[in-house]
């Protein structure tokens, strides 16, 4: 059964059509990328996924159930998480208290709770351990590389225990370098079950992580196929419409 | 591949004192002890008793406010209402306890009143959006004037039958000779650094001043914790105000006026970061203190008390310039 299936999805933001009967379905551990010129309709897509506004008509399921989200805590409480453009990071703080931001451990210390940060940098620990990242837990986000900061920002999708991860342009300006990290952290969170959509700009990173490709073009899905069955050739054009559609 | 500790190590040596050396604070630290030394030399009444009472006693009004600033500026705000919040606290305070009323009356009243200053504050800016700029420098204005309308604008300085009590409570000293006001700075110091290090709400006042917008997203009450900052804030300036009144035993409507700016750059000198996400109970306490040592360093070595705020403007200077210095170094 599919984790999470769109239906129709519609949204209308006055006289413009955002997204237009735009339907979709996601396996565990698959990972879509999801391409399209500006205005395409992807930031639109991935706010409706991520409970920030509720679509016009057409209906969301996850497991086969229903699934209404009225703000982006209901997202999350159902195992959607995002990882946003801007990584949502404070720099100030260290790799371990982003990671727990709002979801501080406390341990009892007399009268009060007070943070407990032996229990949070062990579990950031044991986590960048898991995603294979050499991102260490007491560094401050402020000195990290590009890289770093993504396997922050996923180490904290990893924490909440996240069934779908949305990443919106996760190696847009960061260097080659740094992109192979982070296409590896892609694959670790795909090897443990997660389904990934990914957008992006860059054809070639879409190209080495994903299983699946799902082009938008003015709000309505013009492609949706297997990657091996594509080329970036066939995309860009279906990107700019130069090919009409391939279903 | 390379095994994978769970414990990262531990830091050496070596960049314990790094640390130590990039922190602001110990560097004002340092400047306050070789004043302190070249004082007692230069003059022999600097390190008289009378005189060290009186600077440790003094410095407590702006460092309390000083502590509860420094909370608001690690948020990315500013509070300019303080000194006049002190005032219109003091005021109230001094009213009450005129009228007949105990002092505790009189402290209950006066904290209140800067509580609701605060709640105040802090809603209009969290939850209308207004900056906190304009919304403090509004406050500044409205509080000095409810203290005037409070008082006629006349002078009180008599405190009904629990005047001894109050007087007791700013100018006495209870424990081995330290001025009062300095147990109660040093007590709320440490509440203010254990609050910023192990709770969530340091936790989240930092996170704030770092980047409100990712707060935001990663589910922190954002809303919430601004108004408590802002609360916090009035309260430091209400304490202040009742500690000053004990003191001074009289209270005149321009009292606190232009403390703001004082605040200001006590915290700023003490390594806190008008930008965010930085800032220290520490450094409120060692920015304050630096502050009244010039102050009452110019007065002893016979220098024009004009002088003070030339001093206190290259000090700001001094602090800022470090902070830029020691982000090149780490952009390096």
């Amino acid at each position: 059964m599919a984790l999470l299936e769109l239906e129709n999805i519609t949204k209308h933001f006055g006289a413009i059509h955002a997204l237009t009967d735009v339907s979709l379905s996601l396996d565990p551990g698959e990972v879509m990328g999801l391409m399209g010129d500006n205005g395409a309709g992807k930031s639109t897509l991935v706010k409706i996924v991520a409970g920030n506004y509720p679509p016009t008509s057409g209906i969301m399921r996850m497991d086969g159930r229903e699934l209404i989200l009225r703000r982006p805590v209901d997202a999350r409480a159902h195992g959607i998480e995002i990882v946003y453009q801007d990584l949502a990071l404070c720099d100030n703080l260290t790799a371990a208290a982003n990671v727990f931001l709002s979801r501080e451990l406390e341990m009892r210390a007399g009268l009060f709770n007070v943070l407990d940060y032996g229990a949070m940098y062990r579990r950031t620990g044991q986590i960048f351990g898991e995603l294979k990242s050499e991102t260490r837990p007491r560094d401050l986000v402020r000195e990290m590389s590009g890289g770093q900061r993504q396997a922050v920002a996923i180490a904290r999708t990893r924490l909440a225990e996240a069934r779908i991860v949305l990443m919106d342009e996760p190696t847009a300006a960061i260097s080659v370098r740094q992109v192979a990290e982070v296409l590896h952290l892609i694959r670790q969170l795909r090897d443990q079950g997660i389904a990934i959509v990914l957008i992006s700009h860059r054809m070639p990173d879409v190209f080495a992580v994903s299983d699946r490709i799902v082009v938008l073009r003015r709000g309505r899905k013009v492609a949706d196929k297997a990657i091996a069955k594509s080329s970036p050739e066939e995309v860009t054009g279906l990107i700019t419409g130069a090919i009409e559609h391939v279903l | 591949m390379t095994p994978i500790t769970d414990e990262p190590p531990k830091r050496p040596r070596a960049e314990w004192l790094r640390w130590l050396t990039s922190s602001q604070a110990f560097w004002v630290l340092v400047a306050i002890v070789v004043a302190c030394v070249f004082l007692s030399l230069a003059t022999n009444s600097f390190a008289t008793p009378n005189n060290l009472f009186n600077i440790t006693r003094n410095f407590t009004f702006i460092a309390v406010i000083a502590l509860g600033m420094t909370i608001v500026i690690i948020t990315g705000g500013i509070d300019l209402s303080v000194g006049s919040v002190l005032c219109l606290c003091s005021m109230i305070l001094a009213v009450v306890m005129h009228a007949g009323y105990g002092m505790m009356a009189g402290i209950a009243a006066s904290l209140a009143c800067a509580l609701a200053i605060g709640a105040f504050n802090g809603v209009v800016i969290a939850y209308v959006g207004i900056p906190p700029f304009v919304v403090t420098l509004a406050m500044l204005s409205l509080a000095r004037s409810l203290a005037m309308v409070a008082s006629n604008n006349t002078v009180v300085f008599q405190f009904g039958p629990d005047q001894d009590k109050l007087l007791f409570l700013g100018g006495g000293a209870l424990l081995f000779g330290v001025a009062n006001p300095v147990v109660y700075t040093i007590l709320l110091a440490l509440l203010t650094g254990f609050v910023l290090r192990w709770t969530k709400f340091g936790r989240y006042v930092f996170a704030i001043g770092g980047n409100e917008h990712a707060a935001t997203l990663t589910g922190v009450p954002v809303r919430p914790i601004k108004v408590a900052v802002y609360m916090v804030s009035a309260l430091s300036a209400g304490i202040a105000g009742i500690i000053e009144t004990g003191w001074l035993g009289a209270v005149t409507t321009n009292l606190g006026s232009g403390m703001e700016l004082q605040v200001i750059a006590a915290t700023v000198i003490g390594g806190a970061n008008l930008a965010g996400g930085v800032g220290t109970a520490f450094g409120a306490l060692v920015g304050s203190a630096l502050i009244e040592i010039i102050r009452n360093s110019l007065g002893l070595l016979g220098i024009n008390a004009f002088w003070q705020g030339a001093f206190i403007g290259t000090f700001i200077l001094i602090a800022v310039t470090f902070d830029r210095i020691r982000n090149w170094r780490q952009a390096e």
